[in-house]
């Protein structure tokens, strides 16, 4: 540490360490290098975000496909193997390259200055993190142009059909592409959740206690602890899986005297925090959204934190409630059953407290607010529909019927992505510092609230007469054809809103003609908005001291005794690390480590199996020597030296 | 160290807001992490190891595989690895650059015996005369235990390579002339991982090996 410091005192000119291979690119770095080399939070989280948005409309015109299939009985737009290829890169696409990857958008770019932080704790894995993201997104929809094209083993991928021998096509790769995708994606939420961790527990502004900390910091920690301690069990459960497949271990192939069902728990062990992954981030940006709009404290501040902590322990023990059919026997499944049915009381104690912190406020309803709205009502159509499957005997009615389908997606749908665009447009004026048209956003909503219940408010009747899920067609006869219409043409709704949205969140970057948002359009309450939009690089021109819960309200409202006061200026300036093409170097080390493995079977024409390890060593070389030269550069840095009244 | 160093250390040195240095908060928050990943491997042979006991017919008795012995000696040395490790710890933050180097050698000559021992019971197992272990069949039948045991005994193994080389780069630095007390907190958190790893073998040990002659 003290050669590292040292530097920091070097002028620039001086600053390049001598272990350098290419040059470090420095201070005035712009254009496409200073993307690919950034380690400032916030040109990381917007990444996150727009690739994210990408793959949400990839995953949508996979929907649209499955939705077509299903417009009427024995239809032929796909086969029955695309229909099911669909269907799984649909799952995994949503799941883990749209409302993951958006959740940490908002995380990278928000949390920081929430918390009065000039960046993350280490802002070059949050690079790394980010290049880990984007590798593990192409490597799942790389699998579209290999032998037998993408996986077709749904989301949870249960085995058998992972197994090789149950395989449709001789030597499909798809699961192969599905497991390394998911462990490269896997290693990016591991180490943007450590720094996440590490950021809001050390990093706060003097002041900043951790009751003072904004709720949508709290659900970063939260989800950030969820994801360390749930992730583990898939990336083992994959490790097994990817071992059963390449080098013939038993673990899953019940022939040879291993256990599907043991997949499954392992499966759900993770998949059912994650279920809280993906919707505690949504809930913490409405909990920052409804005090705003009412103009009133959120009400119940602790025991919204104390709910979602609650949510996230008790997550971990109620996954085989997504197993109550496979035959646990009656202790087990009463007992999960039992702590599943508990779990509806902190997220019902939340959805009173935003109902609370509404009651007798002066209610705006500009877009965000809208979503949020949207957000709580949808959410809560969900959530009842989920305790109703917590019900053992209506569980086993439900099983693999549309009822389900409408259940999750009204809580991933209406729940977290209603919450994310809530995000949107509630935090795009301080990212570009320019005011999203509010008719166009109001029209998107009308369009995805519309689209999104015609959607899937429907499936719901459909499950009660019997449609099953996961089925490539029906026939004539059951009486599906007309609701399975009326969701296609509310799938087509929905989808053409949230292109609309995604057209107006990029645009809102390079339309000039967006009237400028000022520090705070919103009047709203948290740290973020004490300071100008767009945020400069540094963030903080001077460290806050913090004096107050939801501090830029109370700057312009609260006591004297209430206000903000500032750090002194440093005249050494505020210290910025440099940037670094060693997190590139490394990601893209695993992402050659990945498909190496993947291709690094071949069949020699006497039939033999030859393996061939040159490409994943090669590649994990690289991946190790980027981490080297990533220790051994160090942070470097330049400063800045902004003005006393800059913010 | 020189005044200038000082004065940037206290300069620059972020005060974090609990007093803990980042790099260990991450540390602890990787080893909790790291405690599920372990957590799945043990409890997936420990269901495997009573379901599925016969082979083809016959018992498995795994005890005609292992060799305990030579197991015990590897967890010794292993368990004695820490506490070159704790002396190493000890010894950069007295600054005394000369005995972390001699204690972070022994370290890794430890953690490379155990490899070798690691290394010699895989291929001693694997090609034991009539009691073949492989990772996919016991004496010829197809099997679980190898499985289970091989990833999970190769997980820690993986664990312990990576210490092993992640202290060898520490010793070749301490011979560059930039290592100083400063880096005490870098070798504290080395040894952290280090103990862990430690830890888990105090559980693989048990679980795995010793209770197959108890039950």
């Amino acid at each position: 540490m003290a050669t590292e410091s040292i530097k920091y005192l070097a002028p620039d000119s001086e600053n390049k360490a001598k272990t350098q291979v290419f040059p470090r690119p420095g201070q005035h770095t712009t254009g496409l290098v200073d993307w690919l080399t950034t380690i400032d939070h916030k040109k990381i989280g917007l990444m996150y975000g727009m690739t994210a948005l990408f793959f949400l409309i990839v995953g949508g015109l996979e929907a649209l496909l499955i939705r077509s299939q299903l417009w009427d009985h024995n239809m032929d737009v796909l086969t029955n193997r695309q229909y099911n290829q669909m269907f799984t890169m649909h799952g995994t696409t949503m799941v883990f390259l749209v409302i993951m990857p958006l959740s940490a958008a908002f995380f990278n770019f928000i949390m920081p200055l929430q918390i009065g932080a000039r960046d993350v704790a280490f802002p070059r894995m949050n690079a790394l993190s980010l290049w880990c993201f984007v590798g593990g997104g192409l490597i799942l929809n790389l699998s579209w142009f290999f032998t037998g094209g993408s996986p077709a083993i749904g989301w949870f991928g249960y085995a058998p059909l992972t197994d090789t021998r149950f395989a449709e096509v001789i030597g499909d790769m798809g699961p192969d592409f599905w497991i390394f995708s998911l462990q490269i994606l896997g290693v990016a939420s591991l180490l943007a959740s450590f720094n996440f961790i590490t950021t809001i527990i050390n990093m706060r502004a003097p002041g900043m206690t951790m009751m003072r900390l904004p709720v949508f910091t709290w659900m970063t920690l939260i989800v950030s602890f969820l994801i360390i301690l749930a992730f583990p069990a898939i990336t083992i459960a994959l490790v097994e899986l990817m071992f059963d497949r390449t080098y013939g271990t038993n673990f899953y192939d019940f022939l040879e005297g291993g256990k599907p069902h043991l997949w499954q728990h392992l499966f759900w062990i993770f998949g059912h925090p994650e279920v809280y992954i993906l919707i505690l981030p949504a809930m913490g940006i409405v909990s920052e959204v409804i005090p705003v709009f009412s103009r009133k404290p959120l009400f119940g501040y602790g025991l919204v934190i104390f709910s979602g902590a609650i949510i996230g322990f008790m997550g971990f023990a109620v996954w085989s409630h997504h197993m109550f059919t496979t035959g646990m026997g009656v202790v087990a499944t009463s007992a999960f059953a039992m702590l599943t049915m508990l779990i509806a009381i902190p997220t019902g104690v939340k959805i009173f407290n935003w109902i609370g912190t509404m009651w007798g406020g002066r209610i705006r309803f500009d877009t965000p607010m809208l979503f949020a709205l949207g957000f709580i009502t949808m959410f809560m159509i969900g959530g009842f529909t989920g305790i109703m499957h917590s019900s053992v005997p209506i569980d086993a009615q439900h099983q693999d019927s549309y009822f389900v389908v409408a259940h999750f997606h009204y809580v991933l749908i209406g729940g977290a992505l209603f919450g994310l665009f809530c995000g949107f447009y509630f935090w795009l004026p301080k990212m570009t510092g320019r005011m999203l048209n509010e008719k166009l956003g109001k029209f998107v909503f009308t369009l995805m609230f519309l689209g999104f219940n015609l959607t899937f408010f429907p499936m719901h009747y459909l499950g009660m007469i019997g449609q099953p899920r996961r089925t490539h067609t029906y026939n004539e006869g059951h009486g599906f054809e007309t609701w399975n219409q009326i969701a296609t043409i509310g799938a087509f709704i929905l989808g053409v809103g949230i292109v609309i949205g995604i057209y107006q969140f990029v645009t809102a970057f390079f339309n000039k003609k967006l009237k400028p948002a000022g520090k705070n359009p919103w009047d709203a309450r948290t740290l973020e908005w004490a300071l100008s939009s767009p945020v400069k690089e540094y963030n903080f021109a001077r460290t806050p001291i913090i004096k107050a819960r939801d501090q830029a309200w109370e700057n312009n409202y609260g006591p004297r005794e209430n206000h903000a006061e500032k750090e002194p200026l440093d005249d050494h300036g505020v210290h910025m690390p440099d940037r670094s093409w060693w997190p590139l170097v490394t990601a893209l080390g695993l992402f050659g480590l990945a498909m190496g493995m993947l291709f690094h079977r071949t069949i020699d024409p006497s039939g033999e199996l030859v393996r061939d390890y040159t490409v994943p060593i090669l590649a994990g070389s690289v991946a190790i020597i980027g981490m080297i030269m990533w220790a051994l550069e160090g942070p470097g840095g330049y400063h800045l030296f902004p003005k006393e009244n800059d913010e | 160290m020189s005044d200038a160093s000082a004065h940037a250390l206290e300069h620059h040195e972020p005060v974090t807001s609990t007093g803990i240095p980042n790099k260990k908060v991450l540390m602890w928050a990787f080893l909790g992490s790291d405690c599920m990943f372990f957590g799945t491997l043990i409890s997936t042979h420990l269901i495997y190891r009573k379901i599925s006991a016969t082979v083809g017919g016959n018992f498995l008795d795994i005890r005609d595989v292992f060799d305990i012995e030579l197991t015990s000696f590897s967890t010794f040395i292993l368990l004695a690895s820490s506490l070159f490790m704790a002396l190493g710890v000890s010894a950069i933050h007295k600054g005394n650059l000369k005995s972390m180097r001699w204690m972070l050698f022994g370290t890794i000559i430890f953690g490379a015996i155990f490899l070798a021992c690691q290394v010699y019971e895989f291929t001693h197992f694997i090609h034991a005369p009539g009691n073949e272990l492989t990772l996919s069949t016991y004496r010829g039948e197809p099997h679980v235990f190898g499985s289970t045991f091989y990833v999970l005994t190769g997980t820690h193994g993986t664990h312990v390579a990576i210490g092993v080389f992640w202290l060898i780069g520490w010793l070749a630095y301490s011979f560059t002339g930039k290592m100083s007390v400063a880096h005490a907190l870098d070798i504290e958190i080395c040894g952290l991982y280090w103990h862990f790893v430690d830890i888990v073998w105090i559980i693989i040990f048990p679980v795995i090996y010793l209770m197959e002659y108890a039950l």
